[in-house]
């Protein structure tokens, strides 16, 4: 089921005299790590709770974080592995794998409550769940609005800003916003 | 070469082209909203590719990269349907051949999920996620142009009976699918032509556009590098930088 498709090494042996090993990182440190980098097309959210990163593993003196893509043309993923990179070597893991891997594919139901509520929050329309929204369904279903709740919105264009986001209207409260499509 | 790894590069030459014909609307689309719509398919096409090329070049031992691949191959290389390599006109016309290949890529794709090359059946079930969308954006373009003004249905009908031509191939056997369908690795491409004439006739019954004459000659070719010759104008632009500074990184 996990396929490894791209895998970039970076071994950073300049000019770094600090912890050389990842012996002193735990899975759960390294997630905790992880989860202060914000998405940087939606930095409402981080990209664990975004979901990208599917798996931690530390062996001896090495590191290897999977992520996967959100879409497979999202422009952030570089800025993404980027960012991840710069983290990890402030923390001390010089020695950092990160693969990509394309199954399974990410969905928005990955993103738990929390998630979720910060984007509400944000001005952003939370996703609704993927069985709530089938994709082949030839209209997108009503989204509520962020700012006043109300179900009365209207799509006014499934593509939006980014990848992940479409533009909707709220008829009541007369705001426009992006909701983070259901994928 | 082998030819599992031909029939990668065959899938990816699909998606690249196309995604590079979408891309040309970038700062042209009638809307705004459209502009980015294109963009945006045009991008995952191209971010489908590439995890195809990666494949195709692992599949291939990686004698070459991706990169080598998509720039410095001549049209006559190149495995695309000539379908996605036609211009694209006015926007009738490029949604009508985003509408013909959606149909065709959505049940390809879907197949694919289950390939028995396991590298190929997880780009499969990524790529088969965002067709599913791309389908449902030309199929909506399909159904208000060609249920619209007098205009755009006789531009759309006029697209529909230039394109038609070139729908044959994507369901014609042979090199290179033929030789990994015993292996599970690909999907007969003959057995997706009744569910895509489905999907085509689905929508278009809900228009006032026709299919074609029964006697239109079909066009075939790509798959074994013998182009349209808008292909040729096509790659000149898309590898003139890497052509011009090779191996130049930035």
């Amino acid at each position: 089921m996990l396929v490894r498709t791209r895998r970039s090494h970076g071994e950073d042996h300049a000019k770094d005299d600090r912890v050389t090993t990842a012996a002193v990182h735990t899975k759960a440190s390294i997630r905790a790590l992880l989860d202060t980098i914000p998405d940087p097309e939606v930095p409402a959210i981080s990209i664990v709770e975004l979901g990208i990163i599917r798996d931690i593993s530390i062996t001896d003196d090495e590191v290897t974080i999977s992520i996967t893509p959100t879409y497979s043309g999202c422009p952030a993923m570089h800025t993404i592995q980027q960012e991840i990179r710069q983290v990890c070597r402030e923390h001390g893991i010089v020695r950092l794998t990160i693969l990509t891997i394309l199954a399974p594919a990410w969905s928005t139901d990955w993103m738990d409550d929390s998630a979720r509520e910060k984007l509400r929050a944000y001005g952003i329309a939370p996703p609704l769940t993927v069985a709530a929204s089938p994709l082949l369904q030839i209209d997108l279903p009503a989204v509520p609005c962020p700012h006043c709740r109300s179900q009365r919105t209207t799509l006014k264009s499934e593509f939006g800003s980014t990848a992940c986001k479409a533009y909707y209207y709220c008829d009541v409260c007369l705001q426009p916003f992006e909701y983070f499509k259901s994928f | 070469m082998t030819p599992l790894s031909e029939y990668l590069l065959s899938l990816a030459d699909d998606r690249l082209i196309l995604g590079h014909r979408l891309s040309e609307w970038c700062g042209h689309a009638p809307i705004l909203e459209e502009d980015i719509a294109l963009s945006n398919i045009a991008l995952d096409c191209i971010g489908q590719a590439t995890f195809l090329y990666e494949i195709a070049a692992e599949a291939e031992g990686n004698v070459r990269t991706p990169d080598r691949m998509v720039y410095f191959r001549e049209a006559i290389e190149y495995r695309n349907l000539l379908l996605v390599e036609q211009p694209n006109g006015d926007f009738a016309r490029t949604i009508v051949r985003q509408f013909l290949y959606d149909a065709f890529g959505i049940s390809l794709y879907d197949r694919l999920q289950t390939s028995s090359y396991a590298p190929l059946a997880a780009v499969a079930q990524k790529a088969h996620k965002e067709l599913r969308y791309h389908f449902r954006h030309s199929s909506q373009w399909m159904l208000r142009l060609g249920d619209g003004t007098d205009e755009s249905i006789q531009r759309t009908q006029h697209a529909l009976n230039e394109l038609w031509q070139y729908t044959d191939e994507m369901f014609i056997g042979g090199f290179p699918a033929e030789e990994v369908i015993g292996s599970g690795a690909a999907i007969d491409p003959r057995t997706l032509r009744t569910g895509w004439r489905n999907s085509v006739d689905t929508i278009l019954s809900r228009t006032a556009l026709t299919l074609p004459e029964k006697d239109i000659r079909m066009q075939s070719g790509g798959r074994n590098g013998r182009h349209t010759e808008h292909l040729g104008h096509l790659l000149t632009e898309m590898q003139s930088v890497a052509r011009s500074y090779p191996e130049i990184t930035w």
